[in-house]
């Protein structure tokens, strides 16, 4: 049954991009039926009327699909729920007495904008260095009028699950934004429509990758164990083998 | 040139220098096993290797492995600490389904370098170097049987660090080689859990033959 709990939130507090940050500690009694973000929100009413800042955290649809609530709750991207967002993570998730560290992704390319927000622009930017169709595909087509194979359809759809969170390049001690990247290379090369562009597209988005300063994978899988919606590496393997096959064809 | 600006370009690297040195390694250890049968049948061995030009330039493209396998284990690893950021988290956990392997492949490479360098000290440089300068001590340069016995037989001390280097390439490569699959693009969703699975094996198989073959060597020597 669902109770009320004492915890003890630690969060990082930093004024932006340049100042200093440091840990605020803030005692929180709460209900464990309140979500995360719902804490949060309460938190910052209280210190709203105390007359104090309130924490800046980035959240928009709070339904996990816009990949916005970038917190790092307790080591874990996203908190220790596995295939769940911040937004979906529930104040049941934690014990009586327990203290709560909140970090902002950490990484390179993600900016500390202020307190728990970062700048996630970087996956933004490698989309549009080629994570779209380009080429004329005409108008909608009939259902099934290009036949494709179910298993493909599966394993693209399961690729085009990534909300873009960022989870993957803050979980990894490279720094390394392979999983986000393999999953949009994946999800558009393995249909008809994306095919065309396939080997543009990952030479594309792996060089802008490269460019904003993401890290070399070595394969530790930390990407997919924290990813919300759980993205497999074996994305990664399509992403090299489509690299390796478009630069031995140059 | 894309072999060493971009990031999959720098791990392909990585990964046919790994291959290739698990392919020495293989090689090796077929030797060790001679050993253990016969000193004898080891030291024609040898000899048939001795410092003819195969086996000099052999020894050259083996260097040139290892060299590149360590300069672009150093690019990426710096690469990767810098992309990581100055700020670290304060709270960290390792999330389940993360080997302890895959996070210290530097650090175990390091390991497996000193190992390396006792060992050339122990073997190449009285064997390969020695019969090249010309100059040797009390064992000859081909005898690579004595050289066996007298590092081994009954020296606790060369056995254990021998053995600390074996498990440390053991992690390196339960690590190593499923990464270097994957790197080369060769694996999906069911053979990603066989290929580690073969990995753990691979290492096992390797270091265990490696490990086992030294502790014999300790006890009794090269095989009569
Ligand atoms: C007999 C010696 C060695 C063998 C057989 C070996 C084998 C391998 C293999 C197969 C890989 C996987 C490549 C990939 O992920 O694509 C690898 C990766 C790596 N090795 Fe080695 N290695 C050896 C020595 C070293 C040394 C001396 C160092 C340097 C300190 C080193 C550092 C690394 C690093 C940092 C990686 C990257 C981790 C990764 O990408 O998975 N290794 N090694
Ligand atoms: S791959 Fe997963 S962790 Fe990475 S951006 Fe997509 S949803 Fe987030
Ligand atoms: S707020 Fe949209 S995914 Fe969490």
């Amino acid at each position: 049954m669902d109770k009320d709990i004492k915890v003890t939130l630690k969060v990082w507090r930093q004024k932006g991009p340049k100042a200093k940050g440091q840990f605020e500690t803030y005692p929180m009694e709460i209900h464990q039926s309140v979500s995360f973000l719902e804490m949060l929100d309460i938190l910052n009413e209280r210190l709203v009327k105390e007359g104090k800042e309130p924490i800046v955290f980035d959240h928009d649809c709070r339904e996990g699909i816009c990949g916005m609530c970038s917190l790092y709750v307790n080591g874990h991207p996203h908190g220790p729920a596995t295939g769940a967002t911040t937004c979906q993570l529930y104040m049941r998730r934690f014990q009586d007495g327990e203290t709560i560290t909140i970090e902002p992704w950490r990484s390179a390319g993600f900016p500390v904008i202020r307190d728990l927000m970062v700048d996630r622009s970087a996956y933004d930017k490698i989309m549009q260095a080629g994570g779209f169709v380009s080429v004329n595909t005409g108008g909608v087509p009939d259902a099934n009028a290009i036949p494709i194979p179910k298993k493909d359809a599966d394993l693209a759809m399961d690729a085009a699950a990534c909300i873009g969170c960022g989870a993957c390049a803050a979980a990894c001690k490279n720094g390394s934004a392979m999983l986000f990247v393999s999953a949009k290379v994946s999800q558009l090369a393995l249909l008809p429509q994306g095919r065309v562009e396939a080997a543009r597209r990952a030479k594309a988005m792996v060089a802008k990758m490269d460019e904003l300063g993401f890290g070399n994978c070595t394969n530790t899988r930390a990407c997919e164990m924290e990813c919300p919606k759980n993205i497999s590496v074996s994305n990664i393997a399509r992403l090299n083998r489509e690299f390796l096959k478009a630069k031995l064809k140059d | 040139m894309w072999l060493l600006n971009s990031s999959i370009g720098r791990k392909l690297v990585m990964s046919i220098s790994g291959l290739f040195l698990i392919l020495f390694l293989l090689f090796h250890l077929c030797m060790n096993i001679v050993a253990v049968f016969s000193g004898e049948a080891y030291n024609m061995v040898c000899e048939f290797l001795g410092t003819n030009w195969y086996a000099l330039v052999g020894t050259l493209v083996l260097a040139a492995g290892v060299l590149v396998h360590f300069v672009y284990a150093w690019i990426l690893t710096m690469q990767n600490r810098k992309a990581r950021g100055n700020d670290r988290y304060a709270a960290t956990a390792r999330p389940k389904g993360v080997e302890w392997a895959s996070q210290n492949m530097f650090v175990l490479g390091l390991i497996v370098i000193l190992g390396l360098i006792l060992h050339l000290s122990h073997f190449w440089a009285n064997m390969m170097l020695a019969e090249l300068a010309g100059v040797h001590g009390e064992i000859a340069p081909t005898d690579g049987a004595k050289f066996i016995n007298f590092y081994f037989q009954g020296n606790i001390v060369n056995t254990i660090l021998y053995v600390i280097w074996f498990v440390a390439l053991w992690f390196h490569l339960t690590h190593g080689f499923w990464s270097a699959i994957q790197t080369l693009g060769w694996n999906n969703n069911i053979w990603l859990g066989r290929w580690e699975c073969i990995s753990k094996w691979v290492a096992t198989i390797i270091c265990g033959l490696f490990v086992v073959i030294t502790i014999i060597f300790y006890v009794n020597g090269v095989g009569a």
